[in-house]
């Protein structure tokens, strides 16, 4: 028998960082098949892609789209940071990456959301 | 310092469950202190391993309170906040009996990644010379004492994952002896670290830099492995 770990021995800031990029990249490559489907529509005619942009247009709708893009800046950053530890010179586990991370795409959020309420 | 700890114990093999101890808390004291109590004044039948009590022989490590760490070298006062302790063997490893682990697959592994040191020169040769300030030096200098604990090979859960992994501590000292410029086994030991199996299995979840208790990063050597194994492909193709 062999003991498995628990969120214990995982509550670390690299860990979380690990979690986040993965959930991230998940989400993200689920929504590429509906991307490449609605860019699909405009083959259609205009008609069947305003028909999906007006959809589009729903709030359920601009809140997942608000969530796309903080989850495109989550991931964007924590590959950055990836690379940087696989690449660049060793300098830690660049904690201040995840910190910052974290705080871009929750600005992008606040812009992005500011974009659409005006 | 009178009051009592609240001591949880693995007990078992196979299967197995937690005992709970009531031990004497004690100024300065270790984990390790701790156990040797249970074992010494309460239930002489627990096993756990340790041997030089100061950091350098690498037998003590179980899980403390979910945390793999060096019990011989972890004071109480820094994992027991509210009097109470959990320890459990190393996950990642079979357990033996109570605190004991099987190491056997862990040291298997670094045989596998080419972990011992094979120099071309013999006893007549004169002393080789490296440069202190050499890149290769300072990288071999970053990872070179580790005591072999497994506290980054029970943390890391690409070991969990997938069993054949060779884990942190293998890939370490493989990078460790791939910047060892006495050695002659540098191209087949890049060959036994690379693939599924190796260096490019792991995710950078970092747990086992976080856990070293002697604060080495196996992250660093195994981004190495990976950045060298790269070059050396281009250059092959070149
Ligand atoms: S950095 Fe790699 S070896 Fe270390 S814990 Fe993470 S996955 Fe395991
Ligand atoms: S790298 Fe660190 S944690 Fe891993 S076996 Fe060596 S000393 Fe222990
Ligand atoms: S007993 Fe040797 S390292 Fe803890």
């Amino acid at each position: 028998m062999r003991r498995v770990n628990d969120l214990r021995a995982r509550n670390h800031p690299a860990w979380w960082a690990f979690l986040m990029h993965r959930l991230s990249g998940l989400v993200l490559a689920l929504f590429l098949p509906l991307h490449f489907w609605a860019l699909g529509q405009a083959l259609h005619g205009e008609a069947a892609l305003d028909g999906f942009l007006k959809f589009a247009d729903h709030s359920l709708v601009k809140f997942g789209e608000w969530g796309l893009v903080v989850l495109l800046a989550l991931h964007l950053t924590g590959g950055l940071r990836l690379l940087l530890i696989e690449f660049g010179p060793w300098s830690g586990l660049r904690k201040n990456w995840i910190a910052g991370s974290v705080g871009l795409a929750a600005a992008t959020g606040m812009a992005f959301a500011l974009a659409l309420i005006g | 310092m009178t009051s009592n700890l609240k001591v949880k114990v693995w007990r078992g093999r196979e299967e197995g469950d937690f005992a709970t101890y009531e031990v004497p808390r004690l100024e300065s004291q270790t984990v390790l202190d701790v156990v040797t109590y249970i074992q010494r004044r309460v239930d002489p039948s627990l096993s756990y391993r340790y041997a030089c009590r100061v950091g350098m022989c690498g037998s003590c490590a179980m899980t403390v309170n979910g945390v793999a760490r060096w019990t011989c070298r972890t004071h109480v006062s820094k994992v027991a906040k509210d009097g109470r302790l959990e320890i459990a063997p190393l996950s990642n490893l079979p357990v033996v009996k109570d605190l004991v682990t099987d190491m056997s697959e862990f040291f298997d592994k670094w045989a596998r990644a080419l972990g011992r040191f094979k120099g071309g020169t013999s006893r007549k040769d004169d002393f080789a010379r490296v440069k202190p300030e050499s890149l290769e030096r300072r990288a071999v200098d970053a990872g070179i004492e580790c005591i072999g604990c497994g506290a980054c090979y029970a943390s890391c859960d690409v070991v969990s994952w997938r069993p054949e992994y060779l884990g942190p501590a293998a890939l370490n000292r493989a990078w460790t002896l791939v910047n060892d410029v006495r050695d002659t086994q540098r191209q087949e030991r890049l060959g036994a670290v690379a693939g599924d199996a190796g260096c490019h299995a792991c995710h950078t979840l970092a747990t086992c830099t976080e856990r070293c208790p002697k604060q080495l990063a196996p992250t660093a050597g195994i981004a190495g492995l990976k950045r060298l194994l790269a070059r050396t492909k281009l250059e092959a193709e070149a």
